[in-house]
């Protein structure tokens, strides 16, 4: 354990004790923050495995079909017909606090409402795989952005944990056990400061009282009157 | 009002187009991690990479991971799953947990 360097005065040691308590306050408000963090993510986390295999196994799907579609056409027909999109989509943002991490939410929005505006092109000189491919595109759009909003919190939190983590451990391994040996040391320090003084006073009066009344000439007297 | 932008090889993406999201097909990794920079400032709040180049520029997108937005997704291309997407998750659960637990060994 580190030895505290520091001037062993009552002032020092009350600063300490103060300190010491508001970092016990704060050792457990970090805890509890960590633990609640940690309960959080890890449902997070499980959202975004799901969510995860279910958008790569959508884009897996879709990539088949669109791989049917451009052996039903030319790549050139292809990139025409998907050139000019039809459809838009935006994103509202919003963050959302968890924990004290800003967490963002996501709400989209379309340019037109209609469901059938993904398809950018004439169906009479396309193939109908290209349908499917989109058709199966569109379908799993919610679950990627849901995905995107899943993935970015995890990040974030983790990152937040992390830092969460080495603060509660800082605090529980080197700060605390620093301080209560330092207020031990003061307090130690103090109290032999204390004997010495108490000892150095009885020494004092001791030798005023011997000045006053002198007893060890009176003790010798007595010494020799017995005999 | 922010926009979806996606980025990979065309093939792999000239899908995500149709539904409206920006497609930039980039193949170069020097120019891909440049693109990546300029979206990120721009107005993009989800940008998703293809897992193939997503690998090769690793560092400049782990720069975004602790920024607030843009969300950088990893998906899968024509050429396959790699799993490079499903890694990313398990090392944040690596980093937050301090081992993997949800994953097991895969």
């Amino acid at each position: 354990m580190a030895s505290y360097h520091g001037n062993a005065t009552r002032m020092e040691l009350t600063r300490l004790k103060k300190r010491l308590t508001i970092a016990l306050r704060g050792y457990k408000l970090l805890k509890d923050k960590r633990d609640e963090l940690m309960r959080r993510f890890l449902n997070l986390v499980r959202e975004n495995k799901a969510l995860r295999e279910k958008v790569e196994a959508g884009i897996r799907a879709a990539n088949q079909k669109f791989v049917l579609a451009r052996s039903g056409m030319t790549d050139e027909a292809l990139h025409v017909a998907l050139m000019i999109p039809k459809q838009e989509v935006y994103l509202e943002t919003e963050t959302r606090n968890v924990m004290s991490v800003d967490v963002p939410v996501f709400h989209y929005k379309t340019r037109t409402s209609d469901p059938n505006d993904i398809y950018s092109y004439g169906f009479a000189f396309t193939s109908g795989d290209l349908d499917g491919a989109v058709k199966s595109l569109a379908d799993i759009l919610p679950d990627m952005l849901r995905l995107a909003e899943c993935e970015k919190s995890c990040q974030l939190m983790a990152a937040e944990i992390e830092k969460t983590r080495r603060r509660v451990n800082a605090l529980e391994h080197v700060m605390i056990p620093q301080m209560r040996a330092g207020i031990r040391y003061i307090s130690m320090k103090l109290d032999e400061n204390e004997r010495s003084t108490q000892t150095r006073l009885m020494k004092v009066k001791d030798r005023m009282l011997e000045d006053a009344h002198h007893y060890s000439e009176r003790e010798v007297e007595i010494i020799t009157d017995e005999a | 009002m922010y926009k979806l932008a996606v980025m990979g090889d065309r093939d792999s993406i000239c899908g995500f187009a149709a539904l409206g999201m920006e497609p930039f097909p980039v193949t170069d990794p020097a120019r891909a991690a440049g693109k990546l920079h300029e979206l990120a400032e721009g107005e993009y709040a989800v940008i998703y990479i293809t897992e193939a180049i997503a690998a090769r520029i690793e560092n400049e997108i782990s720069r975004y991971h602790e920024a607030g937005l843009p969300a950088i997704i990893q998906i899968p291309g024509v050429s396959g799953n790699t799993g490079n997407g499903i890694r990313e998750v398990k090392r944040s659960v690596e980093r937050a947990v301090g081992s993997d637990i949800i994953f097991g060994n895969r």
